[in-house]
């Protein structure tokens, strides 16, 4: 049987594992942006390292390839001291004949502390906390379509960094928001942390209406979306999106949503942009912007390894 | 073999009798009902007090995953697994491994079925070969062999010419052509669209997926005049369709699930692969629509869709899970559920699991026809005996079904099957405390 509680949180209401970000509380979101924020000075000394997780073994397990994303947890888990072992399992081991759960069992009697996860598959991560040993932790870096929350807790952290207060902000999140598990993380954080309008920018096959049921306002023009906005979160148009029946094509994208300096004079003036990386140049973003003084796309990186030394720090202290 | 059932509730949903009585049984059939005369002289009495005597349940949609999928579940499991759950005669599906698309195929699991004497058991032959869609399987041998009808079970069959003739062909003869209204292209997600899907990240199905379907067959029925049963409607749109198309005669029926009156999209909850269904769960309104139209007949028949799913193929990421569940011991329980929280009369909740899919199986029955699903002197002696009063917990590894996998375990259902009679014989009696 599933458990009914929210299977990130012990019976006192602390973080064991590191899932989703909805259904957190704004205390834990608040929790983990403080802890962050002491770990950014521990990125600018000369030894960089803390010993917190000394002896502890991180698991890196990607079933989905991602460069970026694999070394940002695993600089965070060295600063930490943790002994990080990185797996490349290619997307499908049930096509090499183990299950999901065979490697997890088999990892687990390594005497791992804790896995970091990417699949491809919704709710991947979901069902390794619910079968591997009660000491063992799991942070969810991207899966499927779902979530990718410690990309959305650094995304809050950069906006609270320039922003200082969630509660008077306009976020307008521009591109494939369906598929985007970026999209999804950074919605239920803004959400949560008390931001009053969120915006959802792109054509009707990437911007469905019944978005709105997630608490954002659909736009579906460009110039409508980002008018007023503080904040601008660009979201990569993945490859194989680009042409199809999604969109004619990347060039027609860009003519309608990418970013332009002429697009970005619709924000406010002190508006931020933002990307999760990799970006695409000339497809959503244009490089005057991308390296415009108005991108914080690169210190979003640095918070990046600031925002998961925060997270594994913290939900290794708490015990199922 | 003669019985003589005592002071039961004889409750019989075709004839309406409710009341208490006897139930005479001599050579398989049932010879007397009500008042058994004192000469009549049995070999075993059944003391039926307190208990309802019902027709044994007639479920229209099982997997018995024989042959090919012996790992998930065997004619003798699934079998058993029909008897403790008062299921007397079932249809199983045509999509085994391989499809019953050949005469020999369906005479063995017949053979096989009649062997074992438990639940009566009625095949759906393949409506095209291998349920590729192409080429139609030989209806008529099919037929001979035991087919009451012809189905794509899940795999739709996207040549809209290939089903304009499969139905021209079937109507030629008669025959009852078995679909479930899904549009391939749309119908392809893991959960059905709308909030949760869209929170989780999971594929959905749009409700359209069933209405451009349903719309496509009643175009195809009206223009052919086959006789289609649509199977395991889902949405509340649906529902209206079909009502509409009945309003104007086309002759058409259809069945829900057991699942699909009872759960909703939001009880996947944090991915839970139990829910992992097809058609899947949708919302609230669409739950609502289909628990009434079960109850003022506009669907005729409620099924337990048994799908005996193997627990490895459900410990996977939810889009990755195998979709099913195991339904034939929860039938009763679910139904007699649906029927005390929708205030029906035990009868009418009962005849959406005897009087009504026999109705709906009509000719197909053959000499059986006028009897199966109900209580008739003279008629076969199929019965179910069940107390009323009784609730248990389902726990899955207490089923006798191959399949463990249900999305009702832990629930808490009326209804515990205490025997069930097939032509005449006890075939299965739980443990009386």
């Amino acid at each position: 049987m599933l458990s009914k509680r929210n299977p990130q949180l012990n019976a006192h209401g602390e973080l064991i594992h590191l899932l989703s970000i909805e259904g957190l509380p704004k205390a834990v979101l608040t929790q983990i942006l403080d802890t962050a924020g002491t770990f950014l000075s521990v990125n600018d000394r000369e030894v960089k390292k803390v010993p917190l997780l000394r002896g502890k073994s991180v698991f890196n397990l990607f079933f989905e390839n991602s460069t970026r994303t694999r070394t940002t947890f695993e600089i965070a888990a060295k600063r930490l001291s943790a002994d990080v072992i990185n797996l490349d399992i290619a997307r499908s081991s049930t096509a090499k004949g183990e299950s999901l759960l065979d490697t997890i069992a088999n990892l687990s009697a390594m005497h791992a502390d804790m896995f970091v996860v990417r699949h491809s598959e919704s709710g991947a991560p979901y069902l390794i906390a619910q079968h591997c040993a009660p000491h063992v932790h799991v942070v969810n870096a991207g899966d499927g379509r779902h979530a990718h929350p410690t990309q959305g807790l650094l995304d809050m952290y950069t906006i609270r960094h320039y922003k200082r207060d969630f509660t008077q902000l306009t976020v307008a999140i521009v591109g494939d928001i369906v598929h985007s598990r970026v999209a999804r993380s950074d919605i239920h954080a803004l959400t949560t942390l008390g931001v009053p309008e969120i915006r959802a920018v792109g054509p009707k096959t990437l911007v469905p209406g019944d978005l709105r049921e997630m608490g954002v306002r659909v736009c579906h023009d460009m110039a409508e979306g980002i008018r007023g906005a503080d904040v601008i979160i660009m979201l990569r148009l993945q490859n194989e999106r680009m042409s199809g029946a999604m969109l004619p094509s990347a060039g027609e994208f860009f003519k309608n949503y990418g970013l332009t300096p002429e697009k970005l004079a619709f924000a406010k003036p002190d508006a931020i942009v933002m990307h999760p990386g990799p970006i695409n140049r000339g497809v959503e973003i244009d490089s005057a912007v991308a390296d415009g003084t108005q991108s914080v796309i690169l210190p979003q990186v640095t918070f990046g390894i600031a925002v998961r030394m925060a997270v594994m720090s913290i939900i290794a202290g708490n015990n199922a | 073999m003669k019985i003589h059932i005592k002071n039961g509730r004889i409750v019989d949903p075709a004839s309406g009798r409710d009341e208490t009585g006897d139930i005479a049984i001599a050579a398989g059939r049932i010879v007397s009902l009500g008042k058994v005369s004192a000469d009549f002289t049995a070999n075993r009495t059944i003391d039926a007090s307190g208990l309802v005597v019902a027709p044994g349940l007639v479920d229209l949609a099982v997997r018995l995953r024989e042959p090919g999928h012996e790992h998930e579940g065997m004619l003798e499991s699934e079998m058993a697994a029909a008897m403790a759950g008062g299921v007397t005669s079932l249809v199983c599906l045509p999509d085994t491994d391989p499809p019953l698309d050949e005469p020999g195929l369906v005479e063995m699991l017949k053979f096989r079925a009649r062997n074992l004497n438990l639940a009566r058991l009625y095949p759906l032959g393949a409506l095209t070969r291998g349920l590729q869609g192409d080429t139609l399987t030989e209806m008529a041998e099919l037929t001979e062999a035991g087919c009451v009808g012809f189905s794509q079970a899940e795999v739709a069959c996207r040549d809209t010419l290939v089903l304009h003739r499969a139905l021209q062909y079937a109507s030629t003869f008669g025959y009852t052509v078995w679909l479930r209204p899904n549009d391939s292209w749309l119908g392809n997600g893991v959960a059905a669209k709308g909030p949760l899907a869209t929170r989780l990240g999971l594929s959905g199905v749009p409700v359209i997926a069933e209405t451009i379907a349903l719309n496509t067959i009643f175009e195809l029925v009206r223009d052919t005049r086959a006789r289609v049963h649509l199977c395991r409607i889902s949405s509340a749109a649906g529902i209206e369709l079909i009502r509409a198309a009945k309003a104007e005669g086309l002759p058409v029926s259809c069945d829900v699930s057991v699942n699909h009156l009872h759960l909703t999209d939001v009880d996947i909850g944090y991915f839970n692969a139990a829910m992992r269904l097809t058609p899947p769960l949708r919302q609230q309104r669409d739950r609502d629509a289909i628990r009434a139209a079960l109850a003022d007949g506009t669907v005729d028949a409620l099924v337990s869709d048994h799908t005996p799913v193997d627990a490895d193929a459900k410990n996977l990421p939810f889009a990755e899970a195998e979709p099913g569940a195991t339904g034939l011991e929860l039938l009763l329980g679910l139904t007699l559920k649906w029927g005390t929280e929708s205030g029906l009369p035990l009868a009418k909740s009962l005849s959406a699991v005897t009087q009504r899919p026999v109705a709906v199986l009509g000719d197909a029955l053959d000499s059986l026809g006028s009897s199966t699903g109900r209580l008739v002197e003279g008629g076969v002696a199929d019965l179910c005996l069940f107390d009323p009063a009784a609730h248990w917990t389902v726990r899955p590894a207490a089923l006798r079904s191959q399949g463990k996998n249900t999305p009702f375990a832990g629930y808490e259902l009326p209804g515990k099957v205490i025997a069930t009679v097939v032509g005449g014989h006890v075939a299965f009696e739980a443990a009386r405390d």
